[in-house]
């Protein structure tokens, strides 16, 4: 028998979930579309993120102060991370460019167990997890207030993207690497300028992924949730990211609670990659990228 | 050699260390010169420009003998945006426009490439507007769904932008009706002759680049085949066979023109 007022309780517990999967996929796509790496290492920046904001908190470093050091550090090793893996490796195949950032995951967090230790951590953000009610149906504080702020750091970017030299530089060289080469721009300053911004969104991302799940090593594995995001939205696309994180998350929640039975449950962690290849099959740029995995 | 902006000697160029793609380039851009490249397709036309604009890295080629020198300078050192600002400014093969971005955008981000301040640029849209009218009514568009004319000039417009003094274009007449190259041609000319803007400008459409250009130089497989006076080489027979289509006497010519050891090599 099917109840309206669960299923829509269930859809929309998933696309607030699915909202945390677009932010993670998001930073995939800044760094993707800007330089045609596929940064693996962003689930490891997430941990990074998050383990080291943590620690300061609980070292006794004020909230506000925790989360403006931690910022600073990720930039920092956004930044270093460009200079030091990447910048040597411009023009190698992406096949190259993967197992760097693949490699590169393992260090980060290895750094990450090395300067703040291997427990698992709690992370609270002050925001109380008591669902309430609208019209009858349950819905989460947390992943209302976890939408609402990548909701507005999405708006932020978009408006940085649409109105600051540094974002037209950006949507110049996502467009036509060698173009952007040829007309002067300084390709190190924009990857600089991405990097920040991909460190912030780990951050972001991290912080509310670290209050859900607790920070621990794991964590860093919410980059497999990130991929059926892209597949299903396209690598190069930020919309893309956003509408697919929010299709995923709410296949994931339907096919658990009204396909699960049928398989006796437990399908909610495969049932996002089954409808990924699926689409990868039916088309393989996704539902608004230009090219698959490919360096233009 | 003051009175030359853009010295070439002697380059040869290979890509990804095994293909050799220019063998012997020499040629030189005097201040306030046209200067046409022609040759057939593969002769090194692209390379050579590329060379000049220190971008062959981006495509795994590399400069493997010669030298480049552009205002009195050694251009080796310098990354593609140094001479940007320098005044050296490509107009790459086939446009290469920012296709998601606005014909405006592409113009300022060519302002922004060169360094201009927010007023500067303003400037820069109010000249490259008066330039190509056509810009203006289509500013708000994608660049990408301007027609191939349009996308030409955006492309021009765009290294307008950022003020140079030797413009390097390849290909303009690529793909264009023969009215819409013509105009292109024109109002580089005018440049040329009113702000005393230096032209380099690679084409296989010899007829137009020898009306318009003070000299000319024929790239043959990697090598300066023949370079003198536009003029000049407008009236030789073997240049018109080889560059000016007609099939029946290009074979002989080429022959001749190649002498005993032709350099080999090229794609």
């Amino acid at each position: 028998m099917f109840e309206f007022q669960f299923f829509v309780e269930v859809l929309v517990g998933g696309l607030l979930s699915g909202v945390m999967y677009s932010l993670v996929a998001i930073g995939f796509v800044l760094i993707y579309k800007t330089s045609g790496v596929l940064n693996f290492a962003q689930g490891a920046m997430l941990l990074f993120a998050a383990l080291t904001f943590v620690s300061l908190v609980e070292r006794g470093v004020p909230f506000w102060f925790a989360i403006g050091a931690t910022l600073v550090v990720m930039v920092a090793l956004g930044v270093a991370v460009e200079r030091v893996v990447l910048r040597p490796l411009v023009n190698q195949s992406p096949m190259t460019l993967f197992m760097a950032t693949l490699g590169l995951s393992y260090v980060i967090e290895g750094v990450a167990q090395l300067l703040w230790g291997t427990q698992v951590h709690g992370l609270d953000l002050g925001i109380d997890d008591v669902p309430f009610e609208v019209g009858g149906v349950l819905i989460s504080q947390f992943d209302l207030f976890a939408a609402a702020t990548a909701g507005a750091l999405v708006a932020g970017f978009a408006l940085f993207f649409r109105h600051t030299r540094t974002g037209l530089a950006f949507r110049a060289v996502a467009d036509d690497q060698f173009a952007a080469l040829a007309v002067g721009l300084r390709l190190s300053r924009v990857w600089a300028a991405v990097w920040t911004a991909a460190g912030t969104v780990a951050l972001v991302a991290g912080l509310l992924w670290g209050a859900r799940l607790g920070v621990q090593y794991s964590l860093s594995l919410v980059v497999l949730k990130a991929l059926p995001v892209l597949m299903l939205g396209g690598f190069d696309s930020v919309a893309g990211a956003i509408v697919g994180g929010l299709l995923i998350g709410a296949i994931e929640k339907l096919a658990e609670i009204y396909v699960g039975p049928l398989f006796g449950g437990g399908i909610e962690a495969w049932a996002a990659y089954v409808v990924a290849l699926t689409f990868l099959l039916l088309r393989p740029s996704g539902l608004f990228g230009h090219k698959l995995v490919e360096r233009v | 050699m003051g009175d030359h902006l853009l010295i070439l000697e002697g380059l040869a160029a290979t890509y990804n260390h095994a293909v050799r793609a220019l063998s012997d380039i020499s040629l030189t851009v005097g201040r306030g010169e046209v200067v046409a490249l022609l040759g057939a397709n593969g002769a090194g036309k692209s390379t050579t420009l590329k060379a000049i604009s220190n971008l062959l890295h981006a495509e795994r080629a590399q400069l493997s003998r010669g030298r480049i020198v552009f205002d009195g300078r050694d251009t080796a050192a310098l990354a593609p945006a140094e001479l940007v600002r320098l005044g050296l400014v490509p107009v790459l093969e086939g446009r290469h426009c920012f296709r998601a971005l606005s014909v405006e955008e592409n113009l300022v981000a060519g302002g922004i490439g060169g360094g201009l301040s927010r007023r500067a640029i303003t400037r820069g849209l109010e000249r490259v507007y008066t330039l190509f009218p056509r810009l203006k009514e289509r500013r708000r568009s994608a660049s990408g769904l301007t027609s191939g004319g349009e996308q030409q000039m955006t492309a021009i417009g765009r290294a307008l932008m950022s003020r140079p003094r030797l413009l390097v274009l390849d290909e303009p007449s690529m793909g264009l009706a023969p009215l819409v190259v013509e105009k292109i041609f024109r109002t580089l000319k005018r440049l040329n002759v009113e702000e005393g803007l230096s032209i380099l400008v690679a084409e296989q459409n010899s007829t137009v680049a020898l009306r318009y250009a003070n000299r000319a130089a024929v790239l043959e497989a990697g090598v300066t085949a023949l370079s003198g006076d536009a003029a000049d080489l407008r009236g030789r027979a073997e240049i018109r066979a080889l560059y000016l289509g007609s099939p029946g006497e290009s074979a002989a010519h080429l022959a001749a023109l190649r002498g005993p050891s032709p350099a080999n090599g090229d794609t």
